[in-house]
């Protein structure tokens, strides 16, 4: 646990010439044709295109949750292809932190032991568990609302709590797909100010978004076309895309 | 993640359906009831057939003189001589002469009794005891004695609180004296083997209208040696006789043999319809798991994709099913138990179940619902965790 903030390669994420082929039938779908990212360390990035453009397909493959057709891809200097399932399972649970658009709780669980869980798959002790989830469920002003079940609270506290589980274990790295798309503006930018924040606080945040505006609030654009990059930009204080 | 852990998440997730954990155990319950009580009550009852015969004795031989042929016959006399040449074989030899509808008669009371008539022997080979003066004896044989002895039925009915002994009864009219009682056997009730008057077969003459005797128990040295003895007996009458359709030779340990064959013909039958009821109580487990596999399969990927192991969900999963399993077979243990109980007093046999027959049912039926609780959560534990969380 200790080593998991400490940087062992140059780079987060380095994909290169990543395919995934849904083939159905006699044609195909390339969700990813052949997409070539780098993402350092710290590094707030938004990915933006639109609907049915591969982003998930993309942040699947960065979150280790899926396999792609073909293409490498090391996450701080390790190969993911050459890891075996449990040491990708060590990866997600120590190095990422996912927010997902449906917020994937547990319904049968209480908020907390929904915080919980990845603490309990890192193995941490039950004393240092509670400590965590106070800290992680505070943060986002939930941990008054720790014994209800995520079906009794609205989708803005929801997806709170998802956050909440993705900080719990301090992962170096947030993936978050489409994290504000079910909620109202006013929620939407809440849950923005926490992703910045988190930034600032020195985690590489990945964010998927199909709306420019929000974009914007990262360092860094990666627009994606069918499938492939299709512009990557930086952005300067004035929110302008600066072409690299 | 240890034990404890994997423990306490595998209750957490029974507590938190529990409609479903009780559908499951449902099926184990009933699977487990249904063949405790099946094969124990089976058991029970072909067990007091066997009961009912081996209290006849396993050294018992009965033999029938049917035929009517006068020319040829077989006296009492012989059988006793047959009997001392085979000392190995046969122990005693005991007439049997018997006359039921017989009315009893002692002051004003008046009823209906079954006579039989016979040796000393008959108390030994029966297995009974008198409570109250004697059997019959030698002498009683010699001298024709009219006495006779009573059952403990016939006691009470006949003579209330007196004391039998001593006292005359009449026997279709003919004078006896009592000089015994036979012990209770069967709670004194009428019709039983407590409703008896026994008295020497020399005497009975009169009472039995002849003084052929056509049926005898025969008593073999061991039971091991009762079917030889019955083989020698047989091809004894036979020479004698000429005819094999002037005697019946018939061994109580033959019939046990045979009660045998068909109890292991019965439990094997049972045991096949008790495996179809495990079988039916397994597919509605697997129905259960089934139903909520895609429910399940969400919820690995979910685990997954927060860092679980294969490890980590097939242990939450396997002591999900462990526990489900096993309360529900204790649960049809419980009834199991009672089921046969009630449904053996109904019968009047004695069908309390046995500790393999429990522990059979109990492990098939954990072993079924561990399997089909597991079985899903294993194939979904390989899936990629974005197949899982996409599951519908
Ligand atoms: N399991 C699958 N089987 C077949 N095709 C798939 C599968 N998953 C994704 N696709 C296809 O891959 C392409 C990219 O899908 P993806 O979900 O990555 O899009 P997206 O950019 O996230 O879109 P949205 O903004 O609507 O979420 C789409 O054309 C989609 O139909
Ligand atoms: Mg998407």
């Amino acid at each position: 646990m200790d080593d998991k903030n400490s940087v062992n390669a140059e780079y987060m994420i380095d994909i290169s010439d990543m395919y995934k082929i849904y083939k159905m039938g006699d044609n195909e779908v390339r969700a990813l044709n052949g997409v070539n990212v780098k993402i350092k360390h710290k590094e707030f990035v938004s990915i933006i295109g639109p609907s049915g453009s591969g982003k998930s397909t993309l942040m699947n493959m960065i979150g280790c949750l899926d396999t792609p057709t073909s293409g490498t891809y090391y996450i701080d200097g390790k190969e993911v292809s050459k890891l075996r399932d449990d040491e990708q399972a060590k990866i997600r649970n120590q190095k990422i932190g996912f927010i997902f658009q449906q917020y994937n709780l547990l319904p049968k669980l209480t908020v907390e032991e929904n915080v919980e869980l990845p603490l309990i798959y890192a193995g941490v002790s039950g004393v240092k568990r509670k400590e965590l989830i106070k800290t992680a469920l505070s943060r986002v002003g939930l941990y008054d609302r720790r014994h209800h079940k995520p079906s009794e609270l609205s989708g803005g506290q929801q997806q709170r709590v998802s956050i909440a589980r993705a900080l719990a274990a301090r992962p170096p790295m947030i993936l978050a797909d489409e994290p504000t798309g079910a909620l109202d503006s006013k929620t939407g930018t809440e849950v923005l100010e926490m992703l910045k924040e988190l930034h600032k606080e020195g985690k590489t945040i990945v964010l998927i978004t199909h709306d420019n505006k929000i974009a914007h609030e990262a360092e860094r654009i990666i627009r994606i076309m069918d499938g492939k990059i299709v512009f990557d930009s930086l952005i300067d204080g004035d929110k302008n895309e600066v072409n690299v | 993640m240890n034990f404890s852990q994997a423990f306490k998440m595998g209750m957490k997730s029974i507590m938190s359906s529990k409609l479903r954990t009780f559908l499951t155990m449902l099926g184990i319950i009933i699977g487990v009831c249904a063949v405790i009580i099946l094969v124990s009550v089976v058991q029970g009852s072909t067990g007091s057939i066997t009961d009912q015969i081996s209290s006849l004795g396993a050294n018992s031989i009965s033999v029938m003189l049917t035929g009517n042929n006068k020319a040829k016959t077989v006296e009492y006399e012989e059988l006793l001589e047959f009997a001392e040449e085979n000392p190995d074989y046969i122990q005693y030899v005991v007439p049997n002469m018997s006359l039921s509808g017989v009315t009893v008669k002692y002051m004003n009371t008046n009823s209906s009794v079954s006579v039989t008539g016979t040796t000393p022997e008959y108390i030994t080979i029966k297995d009974r005891e008198i409570s109250e003066g004697r059997f019959i004896n030698s002498s009683d044989i010699r001298d024709r004695r009219k006495v006779a002895i009573i059952g403990s039925y016939n006691a009470q009915d006949l003579f209330g609180f007196e004391s039998p002994i001593d006292k005359q009864i009449k026997l279709n009219g003919q004078i006896y004296t009592i000089v015994g009682v036979f012990e209770e056997k069967a709670d004194s009730e009428e019709a039983s083997d407590d409703d008896l008057v026994v008295i020497p077969y020399t005497a009975g003459r009169l009472l039995f209208n002849t003084s052929k005797i056509s049926s005898y128990t025969v008593w073999a040295t061991t039971p091991e040696s009762s079917e030889q003895a019955a083989d020698m007996l047989e091809n004894f009458l036979f020479k004698k006789l000429g005819d094999e359709d002037g005697y019946r030779v018939f061994a109580v340990s033959s019939m046990l043999d045979a009660i045998d064959e068909i109890t292991g013909t019965m439990t094997l039958l049972t045991a096949g319809i008790a495996g179809i009821s495990l079988l039916v109580g397994g597919i509605g487990i697997m129905n259960i798991m089934l139903v909520s596999v895609t429910e399940r399969t969400r919820e690995i990927g979910i685990r997954k994709a927060i860092g679980a192991r294969r490890f980590n969900i097939l242990s939450q999963f396997l002591i999900e099913s462990v526990v489900v399993s096993c309360m529900g077979g204790l649960v049809g243990i419980v009834l199991g138990i009672a089921g046969s109980v009630t449904i053996g007093m109904l019968m009047g046999v004695n069908a309390f179940p046995q500790v393999s027959v429990m522990l059979a049912a109990f492990l098939f039926s954990a072993m079924v619902g561990i399997f089909f609780g597991w079985a899903p959560a294993n194939k979904a534990s390989k899936l990629n965790p974005i197949d899982a969380l996409h599951a519908d």
